[in-house]
């Protein structure tokens, strides 16, 4: 039998790390923003079909970056816990704290145990009753988990789109201001993100149950125009 | 609670009754021998179509026997936005399926991407239904009716089912529950291919009283606690509910016929 070589495991952690950043900055990113009447959600996403940002629950979004098929599943587990949960207990048992803690134990457990780590972050969202009590929760590809406030970006160059994002934000921002903001953050020098290559979506307080929506290209066209 | 995570070839797809099953929460009775003692029924209920939509309509109450259980059922509910779901039987099982079908539609939806078709909605009713064949043996029988409006005919559909979840489209009406023979009697001589939204509401109203007036199991308007049939339509808008007071002026109307005979 053959010994396997030693390798310390800072090491290891570092190897397997710089390989999860390297898959994840390949992907284009994507920024959510809080707006006056809730959370607004922008990515760059050429795909008109392939979703990155998508409904989990009653006030709770998913967002993610990265290889699209190991995001997808996250997403698929995500509603299927979700909608197990608020059917065994009540749908106001379903919270975005509990569903961060699950993605980064699945993650976690991923980057220390499976033959790869999965190249992946991602946002989950959700929209309180009040802006005060909007949650975003960044789960990064080791399965750690951030709690942020206002703004978010996950992705490659996400560090610089935070800076921006930081510039550009204002509190009470009507809807038209945060997309615009958030689209900014996301160019980087002269590079433009045309409208049709903009995925958006939004978690908004009005009144109906499921408070996702997507929203039309045309419109952000619209906006940005 | 933790994160469903599935093998090859047990992932449970789009289907929120395949997940329940997988994760061990069947949500249909599996009874012991023996039929139930009585238990809460769920009576009347109709379906029509109009121009542009359909109009489900079902009373408030619920019996036990010859006792009534409950005044305020609420038999006709959204199943999503453009479709309706009004329920028959035994009341338990009925709103536990009505509410498994709302899961399902909005399930599949979040994991596809994508809505179901009416047509494939009123498939997935069928096959709760006929999941709960074993209950409805014993007693515990469930017969929904199921209402839309299809996008791509821009016209409204209705089905109507049995207890082995037989799916039946009807062109023009359906009843279900105990004075399902009342209310079709109404409906059939009053319905016609163009009937208009407001005709049809009062065209189901009426079906209601008439059963309500032969059945003692379906409950008619309650004038001293304000409570009302509930009426619904879907079309191109939607679901919404007919305004209590709405109901109220038609069963007023038809009170006030029945005075002057």
């Amino acid at each position: 039998m053959s010994m396997p070589f030693y390798v310390p495991p800072e090491q290891m952690m570092k190897d397997r790390a710089d390989f999860a950043r390297k898959g994840i900055s390949r992907g284009r990113a994507l920024a959510a923003m809080q707006f006056t009447e809730g959370i607004v959600m922008v990515a760059e996403n050429p795909s008109t079909t392939l979703r990155k940002i998508s409904e989990i629950y009653d006030r709770i979004a998913f967002a993610g970056v990265g290889k699209y098929n190991e995001f997808d599943q996250l997403r698929v587990a995500g509603v299927r816990f979700a909608d197990l949960k608020g059917y065994q207990f009540s749908r106001e048992d379903v919270d975005a704290r509990g569903l961060a803690n699950q993605y980064a134990q699945v993650i976690s457990q991923a980057f220390t145990h499976e033959v790869k780590p999965l190249e992946v972050e991602i946002l989950v969202a959700e929209l309180g009753r009040t802006d005060a009590d909007d949650q975003l929760f960044h789960i990064m590809y080791d399965g750690t988990v951030i709690d942020e406030r206002r703004f978010s970006a996950i992705g490659g160059d996400a560090e610089a789109i935070r800076v921006r994002l930081e510039e550009r934000y204002r509190p009470g921002a009507p809807f038209a201001d945060a997309v615009k903001a958030s689209v900014e953050s996301l160019q980087t020098g002269e590079r433009k993100i045309s409208h049709d290559e903009l995925e958006v979506a939004v978690l908004q307080r009005d009144g109906e149950r499921r408070c996702f929506h997507r929203i039309e290209p045309s419109r952000i066209g619209q906006i940005l125009s | 609670m933790a994160f469903p995570q599935f093998g090859r070839g047990e992932d449970p797809g789009p289907s929120f009754g395949a997940l329940l099953r997988s994760v061990g929460l069947d949500p249909f009775v599996r009874a012991p021998g023996g039929t139930f003692p009585p238990v809460p029924h769920a009576t009347t209920c109709v379906a029509l179509t109009c121009t542009g939509g359909v109009v489900v309509a079902g009373d408030r109450r619920a019996t036990s026997g010859n006792l009534i259980s409950h005044r305020e059922m609420e038999k006709v509910v959204a199943a999503d936005r453009f479709s309706a779901v009004a329920i028959a039987g035994a009341a338990g099982p009925a709103m536990d399926m009505v509410k498994l079908f709302q899961l399902q539609i909005e399930h599949y939806e979040k994991i596809e991407g994508t809505s179901l078709s009416l047509e494939g909605k009123a498939n997935q009713l069928s096959s709760f239904v006929r999941s709960n064949l074993p209950a409805a043996m014993q007693g515990l029988l469930v017969v929904p009716i199921f209402a839309g409006f299809d996008h791509s005919t821009g016209a409204g559909r209705i089905w109507d089912f049995d207890a082995t979840g037989g799916r039946y489209e009807e062109r023009d009406f359906v009843a279900t529950g105990s004075g399902s023979l009342h209310a079709g009697a109404v409906i059939r001589p009053g319905w016609r291919r163009d009937l208009g939204l407001d005709d049809a509401v009062s065209l189901a109203c009426r079906s209601l009283w008439e059963a309500s007036d032969a059945d003692s199991a379906t409950g008619g308007p309650d004038l001293a606690r304000g409570i009302f049939p509930i009426v619904a339509v879907v079309d191109a808008d939607g679901f919404r509910r007919i305004p209590d007071e709405r109901v109220k002026t038609v069963f007023e109307d038809i009170v006030q016929g029945v005075r002057n005979r």
